[in-house]
C-alpha cells in the first residue's frame, strides 16, 4: 500500500510517500513562498527521488482546510485532479486534525491552532482515546477569547499544536495558567506523515469531483449577501 | 504524414470554469464551460473569492467531461495549454494547478497561455489567420488592440488607460439599475430605444489608438444625477443607446484607423463585447466598406473558454514552447510574442 500525502493549507508545504507503514520520504518547509511555485515540485520530487511512478500509489491524502484559502485550494486541487486522472481513492483529512496527529499519546486535549488574524483563530480540540482521535470542540473559526472559554470548561489540561501558537502564548498562559502546554517545536509543522496516518486510521474516501476544501468560514461576500437576505433587502 | 496533434486548453482566469480539447490548433473537438454567473449575480459581479471556490467545485468535472466528448484518454493528447494570466490570481491558480497535476501524472508537456492570445487564436478555429493581422479584443477586463504580422507575434497598439470596455458596461448598468453582466442589458435596451442622450467620445491624443471610458462612466453619472435633482424623469433605453454609441464610435473608428495604417488583411473582434450587437454591426458595415475581411467568432467562443486556450496553446506548443510544474498565476502577465 502506497500513500502520497499533500499538505498546503497554510505557510507550511509537505508532501509525504508513506509504503507499507514506513515513511520512504517526506519533504517539510515552513517558508512564505507560494504553493504554486513549489508543491508540483515537491511532489515530483519525491516520486524521482523514490522511484515510484504516480500511478504506483493506492491513495492520496490531502490536507482539507481550514487555512489560507489559496494555499488550502492549491492542495486540494492537484490531490483531487491527481486522484481523479490516476484513478486512485483521495482521502480528506482536516488540517487542524493532522497537527493533532502529530502528538497522539497526550493525555488531555490536542489543541492543534491556525492563526486567522485580528486575534481569531482556526481551532479545534481533541482526545485522544481507544486509539483513535475524537473531536471534543469541532473544528471551526473562533476569536481567541472564545476558544479559551470552550477550553476552560474541560477539566483536561491542553497541549496547544501549531506554529502560531507562539502568537497567542502569552494570552493562553494567563488564561490556562499551568492547564497550557505547548507543543515542541517538530510537532508544530503539519506533516504530510500524520496526514496519511491520520487519514488511514480515521477517515473514509470522499467523493473527488464533489471533494472541496472546508474553508470553515463562509466567503465575506456571501455573508454580507445573506445578511442583506435577512433583512428583507434583496437588490439581488 | 504528420500526426495529429490534440491539445487539452484549461481555462479558470475569471468565472468561467473551462475545458476542452482542440484538434491540430483550428479543430474543437469538445468545449465544455461550466459557468458561475448565477452565483455571481447575487454580488452584481465576479467575487474573486466565490468564484475560485466554485472552480474547485467543477475543476475535474469539467476536464473529464471534455476528454469524454473527445473520446479521448489522457494518453492520446500532447500536452496541456492552460491559462497563465492576465486574470484573477486566486481563480488562474486552480487551472493552473489542475493542468499541472494532469499533465505530471500523465507526463504530458505543459503550455503556459496569454489570456488574450487565447482570445485572438479563437479566430483560427473559425478560419485559418491571415496576416498582417489586427485583433481588437473587447471584455469586462481587456479593451486592446494587437497588430499580428505572423503567428505568435503580437504588437500592442492600443489599450485602455482606464476602464475596460465591459466594465464601462457593467458599471453604467449598475447606475441604471439593470441586473449583471450589463452589457447585453445595455445592448437590448440602445437597440430598443427611440433617441439618445449625446456622450462625449474619448478620443485622446490624434494619433493615438489608446482608450479611455471612464469619464464617459461619469458623464452618464453625472447626467443622471442632475436630472434627478431637477425632478425629472431619467430615460433608460436614452442614456443606454448613448453610451453605446459613444463606445461603438470610438472602438469601430480606432480600429479602422489601425487597419488602414497597418494595411491589413483580416480583422477580427474577440473577447465578450464583441459578442454586442451594435458593436458588430457597426464593425461589419465598415471593413464591408474598405473590402478588408472582418470575422467575430460565435459567442460561445467570443467569451472565456477553453478551446481558444488549447488553440492558442498549439501553436505555441509547436514553436517549442514549455512550462513547468512551478507555474504560477501571474495576474498582470503581459502579452508576449513566442515567435521572435
Amino acid at each position: 500500500m502506497i500513500w502520497l500525502g499533500i499538505d498546503t493549507a497554510n505557510i507550511p508545504l509537505s508532501v509525504a510517500i508513506v509504503k507499507d507503514g514506513e515513511i520512504l520520504i517526506e519533504e517539510n518547509t515552513s517558508m512564505a513562498i507560494n504553493h504554486s511555485l513549489r508543491a508540483m515540485p515537491a511532489i515530483d520530487e519525491v516520486f524521482q527521488k523514490t522511484g515510484i511512478a504516480p500511478s504506483d500509489i493506492n491513495a492520496i491524502a490531502v490536507s482539507e482546510g481550514p487555512g489560507s484559502y489559496t494555499g488550502v485550494r492549491i492542495g486540494v486541487t492537484i490531490a483531487k485532479t491527481l486522484a481523479w486522472t490516476l484513478n486512485k481513492p483521495l482521502i480528506g483529512v482536516s488540517s487542524l486534525k493532522a497537527l493533532a496527529a502529530n502528538a497522539l499519546y497526550f493525555n488531555g486535549l490536542l489543541c492543534p491552532i491556525i492563526d486567522a488574524r485580528r486575534n481569531n483563530v482556526y481551532a479545534g480540540a481533541y482526545r485522544f482515546e481507544n486509539g483513535k482521535l475524537t473531536a471534543i470542540i469541532e473544528d471551526g473559526h473562533f476569536s481567541l477569547g472564545e476558544l479559551i472559554g470552550k477550553l476552560k470548561s474541560f477539566k483536561y489540561p491542553v497541549l496547544f499544536i501549531g506554529k502560531d501558537t507562539s502568537l497567542h502564548k502569552d494570552q493562553l498562559i494567563d488564561e490556562l495558567a499551568d492547564h497550557a502546554v505547548f507543543a515542541p517545536i517538530q510537532f508544530n509543522l503539519p506533516r504530510a506523515s500524520s496526514l496519511i496516518h491520520a487519514a488511514q486510521q480515521f477517515e473514509e474516501k470522499v467523493d473527488i469531483h464533489n471533494f472541496v476544501p472546508e474553508y470553515r468560514r463562509i466567503a465575506e461576500a456571501e455573508a454580507n449577501w445573506l445578511k442583506a437576505q435577512e433583512k428583507g433587502n434583496d437588490h439581488g | 504524414m504528420k500526426k495529429d496533434l490534440y491539445i487539452l486548453g484549461i481555462e479558470t482566469s475569471c468565472d468561467e470554469t473551462a475545458a476542452s480539447v482542440v484538434k491540430n490548433g483550428t479543430e474543437i473537438v469538445s468545449n465544455v464551460v461550466a459557468s458561475q454567473i448565477k452565483s455571481q449575480k447575487r454580488f452584481g459581479g465576479v467575487v474573486p473569492e466565490i468564484a475560485s471556490r466554485h472552480h474547485v467545485e467543477q475543476i475535474t468535472l469539467v476536464i473529464e467531461e471534455a476528454l469524454q466528448i473527445a473520446k479521448l484518454q489522457p494518453k492520446d493528447l500532447d500536452a496541456v495549454a492552460v491559462t497563465e494570466g492576465p486574470g484573477l490570481v486566486g481563480a488562474l491558480l486552480i487551472g493552473i494547478n489542475a493542468a499541472k497535476a494532469f499533465a505530471f501524472a500523465n507526463q504530458l508537456p505543459i503550455v503556459g497561455v496569454h489570456h488574450i492570445a487565447g482570445h485572438i487564436y479563437a479566430n483560427q478555429l473559425i478560419q485559418p489567420m491571415e496576416f498582417p493581422m489586427l485583433a481588437l479584443i473587447v471584455s469586462g477586463g481587456h479593451t486592446e488592440l494587437v497588430l499580428m504580422k505572423e503567428h505568435g507575434l503580437f504588437e500592442l497598439i492600443g489599450e485602455t488607460r482606464d476602464d475596460a470596455a465591459g466594465e464601462a458596461y457593467d458599471k453604467v448598468a449598475r447606475v441604471l439599475g439593470l441586473s449583471y453582466p450589463g452589457g447585453p442589458e445595455i445592448d437590448r435596451l440602445a437597440t430598443e430605444s427611440d433617441g439618445e442622450v449625446e456622450f462625449p467620445r474619448a478620443w485622446l491624443e490624434p494619433e493615438s489608438y489608446d482608450f479611455s471610458f471612464s469619464g464617459l462612466k461619469s458623464s452618464v453619472i453625472n447626467y443622471k444625477h442632475n436630472l434627478e435633482q431637477r425632478g425629472e424623469h431619467v430615460n433608460p433605453h436614452h442614456v443606454a443607446a448613448g453610451f453605446q454609441a459613444s463606445v461603438v464610435d470610438v472602438l469601430t473608428t480606432k480600429t479602422v484607423r489601425a487597419a488602414q495604417e497597418f494595411n491589413v488583411k483580416q480583422v477580427i473582434a474577440a473577447g465578450g463585447v464583441a459578442a454586442n450587437k451594435q458593436l458588430r454591426t457597426s464593425l461589419e458595415a465598415k471593413f464591408k466598406e474598405l473590402n478588408i475581411p472582418f470575422y467575430v467568432p460565435p459567442i460561445s467562443l467570443c467569451t472565456d473558454n477553453a478551446a481558444m486556450i488549447a488553440a492558442a496553446g498549439s501553436s505555441m506548443f509547436e514553436s517549442g514552447i514549455r512550462g513547468t510544474l512551478s507555474m504560477n498565476g501571474r495576474p498582470g502577465m503581459e502579452l508576449v510574442s513566442w515567435n521572435k
